[in-house]
């Protein structure tokens, strides 16, 4: 009996630095799919061509044709090597350093789209420009959850965040013909209900996944009934908001492939840029930031510096809100135009898993929000060609990684120590 | 609330006769901050009616004229969609025969059946200290499993049916079991286990749809085919859809309810749930309580994923969970996370369910607005100081359903 109870692990001390052996195992099982079956077991002669340059570049560059098979063998050689590299760094006692992760997924990312393309052509830049859209959201709900959680509050409401913001914004965009009004309604919709999340979650001390879980029903139930009673029967009143238009930044927006992508977008997209960068700086590198991250971390300890841990955390919350919220304009004000019934669809679930594999960090936050957006759409963009395996699964890889980095697979993740505890005075 | 305080009126209640006691606690305690909850929800919901319904706007513009036209616009646009709300689920009146009349009530506890046990999932989980938002998924492989012996095995009558029910319990078992397994093992958090798997679910059963086994032969449209008549969950009336899936769903009320209370099993998942690190020191093991509780949680929502596909539906399509899951945490924090509490929540938005179909076919007032009662009413029943400042009345800090709370680490 007291055998089991040591095996049983100490989640509670989850700092505790164990010679990981499941980032090897994982890396060279994915290795070997990718040798035997995007390599080994791909079509020969057959050409992968992508397309760099769009029409309308200014410089105009030849389309990358690639062998399939030979290249797909390279590139998952090359997992293998990385793989094998990471077998000996934990047997010298070592931990596979992220760096190496990363180099691997992108190899490993790299291998199948080759596979996957064998025959056909794809433009580069519209894949790219596809998966930085289908990113946007995913990025804003990171950050809020971000903000909430680095100050201790559990932010379950991230769905319920985007959705309000969609809804609002393109309410008041259509009521007032104004796209900027929108913008600023969306601001307010996540203030609201982040105002809920945190007055529930601090001042009452209710348990923050339900608050959160309930929040999400509850903006959903609004959303959809209003949607019903007055937004479809009326439409042409409440929900015909203008689109915001491209800009196009000059110079910048002339490199090749990533021109186009990353600075010919709409504003919020460019605001998305910076409010990642401007939370990336200030968290670890201001005042701010470590009040916010102590109060996070260590309540009792910052409470005794004086800082007030819970107006710290309201406002946190409240500004993660505000994000989230900009955010979500971007599925209507930014994309489509019009508001549809539970638009997030899920959204700002996978930007919980994104800030969660990202390891609670923006810019690991933003990476992951990428890749999630990319396996988004390169499932789409595959589903067109004719992929070889069914899209269904490419649209389970965001869910099954973050299991996989939650379980310590890839990895290991650790969450601000007060996450979710309320802190009461004592 | 100090703890000292807490004990003193406990001490007191000790003293008090029965009578005085009875109504002191049906005036403070649980009972009055549900129902003052559900009042105060049921109000929001009453505004939010008034303020989408068209011939209330048209009469506010001219309001300062004739104001009276405004309050019974506001008055029959409520009381319509209430009073429909009422006769979709418990009793229609303009029914001549008392079978007919009664059809709402068996809808209600159609609706009730995979809620109540959903909810059970979510309350046995919660009372070992797990959050287990994971009943879509739950739901969703217990309809794959259950629906696969349905159409896709040819058995006799009898055994078909039971078979049935065991391989969709099996399968919510399986997806709960990950999760208690991942719990125990690495530490990962069920919250974001269940999250994910829920989706993962979802895209499970989007992509088998598409397979030439699941499919039903011709169709387009992804849709199974009809489970065999011999693994259907039989009706006890010819005129409404109630099947025996109620009387398994009690069953399993009960049997949560004895697991909880009456067994050394349920005493370990308490005590997990209660500081999981004494029952470690008390000499029980945390992650097998942790695997066992989250395979049983599983069972019970794919009970729920049983009663919809071999009962209500009796064939497998996408939606067949449609966010029974989710409304079954919040039958289950209305209940308290206790069986029986799960059992009456489950009834009441089983009703609210039931009335929203025909509160909408009758005034058009959309079924959406039921979504927004049920999460006020947890909403408000979490936070009873809330409530006593809305209704100025004395409710005592009941140490509800939501006052528990931790961190993902924990």
């Amino acid at each position: 009996m007291s055998q089991t109870v040591q095996a049983a692990p100490d989640e509670s001390r989850q700092t505790v630095v164990r010679p990981g052996w499941k980032t090897p195992i994982v890396l060279v099982v994915f290795a070997l799919v990718a040798f035997v079956f995007f390599g080994l077991l791909g079509d020969s002669g057959r050409t992968s061509t992508f397309r760099v340059s769009t029409s309308a570049d200014a410089w105009q560059i030849e389309p990358l044709a690639l062998s399939s098979r030979p290249v797909a063998l390279a590139l998952s050689a090359l997992c293998l090597a990385i793989a094998v590299y990471a077998i000996a760094l934990v047997r010298r006692g070592q931990q596979v350093p992220l760096s190496l992760t990363v180099m691997f997924g992108v190899a490993f990312v790299l291998a199948f789209l080759v596979w996957a393309v064998a025959g056909e052509q794809i433009s580069l830049t519209s894949l790219l420009q596809g998966a930085l859209a289908l990113s946007v959201p995913l990025v804003f709900g990171a950050m809020s959850g971000l903000l909430c959680e680095r100050s201790g509050v559990i932010n379950i409401a991230i769905e319920g965040q985007l959705l309000a913001g969609a809804f609002l914004s393109a309410v008041v965009a259509s009521l007032t013909g104004s796209v900027v009004a929108g913008l600023v309604a969306a601001v307010v919709a996540g203030l609201l209900v982040a105002f809920v999340l945190a007055t529930f979650a601090i001042k009452y001390i209710v348990n923050q996944i339900i608050v959160g879980v309930v929040l999400n029903v509850l903006v959903l139930g609004v959303t959809n009934f209003f949607y019903s009673q007055l937004l479809a029967p009326e439409s042409a009143t409440w929900n015909s908001p203008d689109t915001l238009s491209r800009v196009r930044i000059p110079l910048l927006s002339e490199i090749p492939v990533l021109g186009p992508v990353m600075f010919n977008q709409t504003v919020i997209v460019y605001i998305m840029y910076i409010t990642v960068i401007g939370i990336q700086v200030s968290l670890f590198r201001s005042r701010w930031g470590l009040r916010v991250r102590s109060v996070g971390e260590h309540p009792e300890a910052a409470d005794t510096l004086g800082i007030d841990v819970n107006r710290t955390r309201f406002r946190n919350v409240l500004l993660g809100g505000m994000v989230a919220g900009f955010g979500g304009a971007f599925f209507t004000l930014g994309n489509v135009g019009s508001f549809s019934q539970d638009m997030s669809a899920g959204q700002g679930f996978i930007a919980l898993a994104a800030m969660i594999f990202g390891r609670w960090n923006p810019i690991g936050a933003l990476g992951a929000a990428l890749l999630f957006g990319f396996a988004n759409n390169l499932q789409s963009v595959l589903g067109i060609i004719g992929t070889p395996i069914p899209g269904e699964f490419m649209l389970m890889l965001p869910y099954v990684l973050t299991i996989f980095a939650v379980a310590g697979l890839v990895g290991r993740v650790r969450a601000p120590a007060a996450d979710g505890r309320p802190y009461v005075k004592s | 609330m100090s703890e000292q305080q807490q004990t003193t009126s406990d001490e007191r209640e000790g003293e008090e006769p029965f009578t005085q006691r009875f109504v002191r606690e049906l005036t403070t305690g649980s009972v009055m901050v549900t129902f003052l909850s559900v009042v105060l929800a049921l109000i929001i919901g009453a505004i939010l009616i008034a303020v989408s319904d068209p011939e209330v706007q048209d009469s506010v513009g001219y309001f300062t004229d004739r104001p009276s036209d405004t309050f019974s616009a506001i008055g029959d646009a409520v009381g319509g969609a209430y009073s429909a709300l009422f006769t979709g689920s418990i009793i229609d009146f303009s029914e001549y025969t008392v079978g007919r009349a009664l059809l709402p009530l068996g809808e209600t506890l159609t609706n009730a059946t995979p809620l109540i046990a959903a909810g059970l999932g979510f309350a046995l989980a919660f009372r070992a200290g797990l959050f287990n938002i994971g009943g879509e998924g739950q739901i969703i492989l217990g309809a794959i499993f259950a629906g696969y012996v349905g159409f896709g095995m040819d058995l006799p009558v009898g055994i078909h049916l039971v078979l049935g029910v065991a391989a969709g319990m099996l399968g919510g078992a399986l997806w709960g079991g990950i999760v208690g397994f991942l719990k125990a093992r690495t530490g990962a958090h069920e919250v974001i286990v269940t999250i994910m798997l829920n989706y993962i679910a979802r895209f499970l059963i989007a992509y088998l749809l598409t397979t030439s086994v699941f499919q039903r032969a011709g169709a387009s449209n992804p849709v199974s085919p009809q489970v065999h008549d011999s693994a259907v969950l039989p009706t006890f009336f010819d005129s409404s859809r109630l099947h025996l899936g109620f009387i398994l769903v009690f069953a399993a009320a009960a049997g949560v309810w004895w697991l909880l209370s009456r067994s050394t099993v349920g005493f370990e998942f308490r005590a997990v749930g209660a500081n999981p690190h004494a029952a470690r020191t008390a000499g029980m093991s945390v992650a097998r309580a942790y695997i066992l509780v989250m395979v049983l949680a599983g069972a019970l929502a794919g009970l729920a994923g049983v009663a919809q596909v071999l009962g209500t539906e009796r064939y497998l399509t996408s939606g067949i969970s449609s966010g029974i899951g989710f409304d079954a945490i919040t039958v289950a924090l209305l209940g308290r996370a206790n069986p029986w509490g799960t059992v009456a929540a489950g009834l009441l938005f089983g009703a609210l369910r039931a009335g929203a179909v025909t509160m909408q076919a009758s005034t058009g007032t959309s079924v959406d607005i039921i979504l927004v009662i049920q999460s006020l009413i947890v909403l408000f029943i979490a936070a009873p100081p809330l409530v006593r400042t809305v209704f100025r009345v004395r409710v005592r800090d009941t140490g509800g359903v939501g006052a528990r709370s931790m961190g993902w680490g924990s």
